[in-house]
């Protein structure tokens, strides 16, 4: 366990593509074949439902705003697979590998965004807000930094209902300039409600570099300090290295030592949005991530060099994941669009 | 089966574009996220990534091409084992026909013009009986109010309360006071000066299965909160295609109190009330203060609920039941009357009962109708009363530019409109920042003179 103390006094980390961004382990523990091949398998159908989503984006069969997660996959499904059972879920509108990786179905969350009624919202929420009370994910939220005091408010509830369950709230590091996350951070600390906010940074919001954003952008981990809420940096491009972490933040909100902020080190390889051309930063920048710090060729490599994969049976599980979008992507485009009637339903709860 | 690469649209509103540049040729494999194109559109040059794996078997639109339409195939890929051979590119010459989603919309039957909302809701059932022999006790509104929340307290582990000063202090106004005493501090929260955060924190608890009442010291400091009760609380529900209800109350003093000044006077009522997916409630008497709150509490929808500081000391008869519930939805006359119907709600009805009693010694019989809920509005009542007495005076504190006066005379000019007899007349507060000097604060808020006179000129007797 790091103490806050510990945390706080951490030398700034740069945030150049080039250095390994510091975190608490120098080596993440290893994972077991069956790690591996879980990871492997949900970073890639992310992936692969992205890279679709933004096809049909560039078809017309999804409209509006469509904010992709390629080149973040590590940060969620590391989180994911060291949570448990009613553990809740919340971020903000780059939401597609969240629900993915919540196991919601991918043919719901594909027609959503193709806007029919087969989707999670019925159609009615699009890319940006979508739920699934099921899976214990809680949108979805299209206001920047919005879902920090509601995903503190879920663990409000974990909190006065006596559970042990924990709230992850993600956001990025264009949402800690809101001061919202701080009168979050500030009610968290005060009354220890079990939180982990996964701090997502990708390194541009929108356009602007955090450099160019963010005071003291090397180190947002330390955003939390003066409330007294330990944060760490994550290389969240290794998914070893984000499950060793959630286990601990985790395990912190579990024994009721109150909120943790997790700094994922991460990268996003498309643009803000589907309309945004990305030219603020080089393409040589993108390479260099996508050649070196890929989330799932990092894993690929492993599970070849360990000799628990050859390339075929690889090549078998991506023919399986391919078909699995594929699917979901036949599903929203035949799905019809909602009934009219539906235009009037939802707005209140009949009491 | 080679697979076509479409022009993409890259852009919500993106028709056409120019294919600028190829960075592949014919023969080069390609994977999933390389870059083989690049497109101009009106606003930028945008890069076209692979989706899937395989071999550049043709490229059907060359680099340089202008107003290429979107979805028209560019290219043409090849998968393992397939050869140039097996593209059939006169299949390929005309656009894909445009995905389902853009085929016009089936007909759907326009809503009548006049009712541009929704199906018509249902009645809302009336006041509960109030059993012979039941004891009415003169009750303040403040003391209304913490009863309301205490029954339902205990009625529910599920409902807390929290806001600034609502536990130790006993609240800013003494609406929580005895609270603490009784429900502790797990569920009588004091939280920091933060209205926005704590509003937030109060969707997501109320997302996470509670029931939160959460108290604004003023209505005036919920204008740093309005993006969690507008975005968060009331379009949830809609957006999550009826999964996320968020059964939440928003509560405390709204409008002018005395001598506060333009940012402390602030009335919200119709600003809530433009709302879907929020309900709002302005009680006047502490019997439809408690009543009110308690079915507020109850509702699983977020409600609003605005309270008027000079009233917290008001006494009022309240019923001593074991469960005294008033419908939101649902107005009330106050005063029956014959001659001109007068609509208000919250500290309104103190100006619009003082005229209601001079215009009578003037030989004017005003019917009063206390709103109670602007949202939903019980529209069916005003009507009613029009009918009956063909003239119209709306009362408010607030601005009447967009306001709720605004939005009754539009309803009962589309739906009444042959009963009116005269022009419906507005009258609430003047079009200024509230001032401070208690003269001209006197007469920025509406009065009962302006009432008798608002009356008495759609009786046509001024």
């Amino acid at each position: 366990m790091v103490s806050s103390k510990t945390a706080a006094n951490k030398k700034p980390a740069k945030p150049a593509a080039a250095k390994k961004p510091k975190r608490a382990l120098d080596q993440p523990p290893e994972f077991s074949p069956e790690q591996e091949m879980h990871a492997y398998r949900q970073m890639l159908l992310i992936r692969r439902f992205e890279e679709k989503a933004g096809q049909l984006y560039g078809m017309g069969v999804i409209g509006g705003f469509c904010h992709l997660y390629i080149g973040q996959e590590a940060v969620v499904v590391g989180m994911q697979m060291a949570i448990g059972e009613g553990d809740q879920i919340i971020t903000s509108y780059r939401d597609h590998g969240h629900m993915l990786a919540c196991e919601m179905d991918p043919k719901g969350v594909m027609a959503e965004l193709t806007g029919r009624r087969g989707g999670y919202s019925k159609g009615k929420g699009g890319s940006m807000h979508m739920f699934s009370r099921e899976k214990n994910f809680y949108g979805g939220h299209g206001i920047v930094a919005a879902q920090v005091p509601i995903g503190t408010g879920l663990a409000f509830s974990n909190y006065l209902k006596g559970t042990d369950r924990v709230s992850l709230t993600y956001f990025g590091e264009g949402a800690t300039n809101q001061g919202q996350v701080y009168e979050s951070f500030n009610m968290a600390s005060l009354w220890s409600l079990p939180v982990v906010y996964v701090l997502e940074n990708n390194r541009y919001a929108m356009g602007t570099s955090v450099t160019r954003a963010a005071a003291k952008s090397e180190e947002l981990f330390n955003r939390g300090s003066v409330y007294g809420i330990p944060g760490e940096q994550v290389d969240g491009m290794d998914v070893r290295a984000v499950k060793e972490a959630a286990d601990r933040a985790v395990a912190h909100c579990r024994a009721g030592k109150g909120p943790m902020i997790l700094e994922m080190m991460t990268y996003r390889y498309r643009g803000h949005s589907m309309s945004d051309p990305a030219k603020y930063r080089s393409k040589e920048e993108v390479q260099k991530m996508r050649q070196e710090h890929d989330p799932i060729e990092q894993v690929r490599q492993r599970l070849i060099k360990s000799g628990a994969m050859t390339e075929d049976s690889l090549k078998s599980i991506d023919k399986e994941v391919r078909a699995i979008v594929a699917e979901a992507a036949e599903f929203a485009q035949v799905d019809p669009e909602p009934d009219p009637a539906e235009l009037w339903t939802d707005i209140l709860v009949e009491a | 089966m080679p697979i076509q690469i479409l022009m993409p649209a890259l852009s919500p509103t993106m028709e056409e574009g120019k294919l600028a540049k190829w960075l592949v040729k014919e023969g080069d494999d390609v994977t999933s996220g390389d870059v083989i194109a690049e497109i101009e559109t009106d606003k930028a040059t945008m890069e076209v990534e692979a989706v899937d794996e395989g071999k550049i078997g043709k490229i059907l639109i060359e680099e340089g091409a202008e107003n290429v339409k979107v979805n028209v195939p560019i290219a043409v890929l090849l998968e393992d084992g397939e050869d140039a051979s097996s593209i059939d590119v006169s299949a390929m010459a005309a656009p894909t026909p445009p995905a389902s989603a853009d085929a016009a919309p089936p007909p759907v039957e326009a809503p009548s013009v006049s009712t541009p909302a929704a199906p018509e809701p249902e009645t809302a059932p009336s006041d509960p009986e109030i059993p012979e022999g039941t004891e009415l006790v003169a009750t303040t509104v403040r003391d209304a109010l913490r009863d309301a929340m205490a029954e339902e307290m205990r009625r529910d582990d599920t409902v807390f309360v929290m806001g600034e000063e609502v536990a130790e202090y006993q609240g800013a106004y003494k609406v929580t006071q005895g609270l603490l005493d009784e429900f502790g501090g797990k569920r009588v929260i004091d939280t920091p000066i933060t209205e926005h955060g704590f509003a937030g924190v109060g969707v997501g608890a109320a997302f996470g299965g509670l029931r939160p009442i959460v108290e604004f010291m003023t209505f005036n400091f919920a204008m740093q909160a309005m993006d969690h009760i507008i975005n968060s609380a009331a379009k949830t529900l809609y957006m999550s295609g009826g999964q996320m209800g968020c059964p939440i109350v928003f509560r405390g003093p709204n409008g002018a109190a005395s001598r506060v000044g333009a940012q402390h006077s602030q009335d919200y009522s119709s600003w809530f009330s433009h709302v879907p997916g929020l309900k709002v409630i302005a009680p006047y008497t502490a019997a439809d203060a408690k009543g009110l709150l308690k079915s507020a509490i109850r509702d699983p929808n977020p409600v609003i609920c605005l309270e008027n500081e000079i009233l917290y000391g008001k006494s009022f008869d309240v019923p001593q039941m074991d469960d005294w519930l008033v419908p939101l939805g649902k107005a009330k006359i106050l005063r029956e009357g014959s001659d001109v119907t007068v609509v208000s709600f919250s500290h309104g009805l103190t100006y619009a009962l003082a005229a209601a009693e001079e215009l009578a010694g003037q030989g004017i019989s005003a019917e009063v109708i206390d709103l109670r809920s602007l949202r939903p509005m019980d529209t069916a009542t005003i009507i009613a009363s029009v009918k009956k007495t063909n003239r119209l005076v709306t009362v408010e504190e607030g601005w009447a530019v967009c306001g709720v006066g605004a939005e009754i005379s539009a309803v009962v000019m589309s739906e009444a409109f042959d009963h009116l007899d005269a022009p419906v007349q507005r009258v609430s507060g003047k079009d200024v920042p509230m001032p401070y000097a208690a003269n001209l604060e006197k007469l920025a808020l509406p009065s009962a003179q302006d009432v008798v006179d608002a009356a008495k000129r759609v009786c046509y007797r001024d």
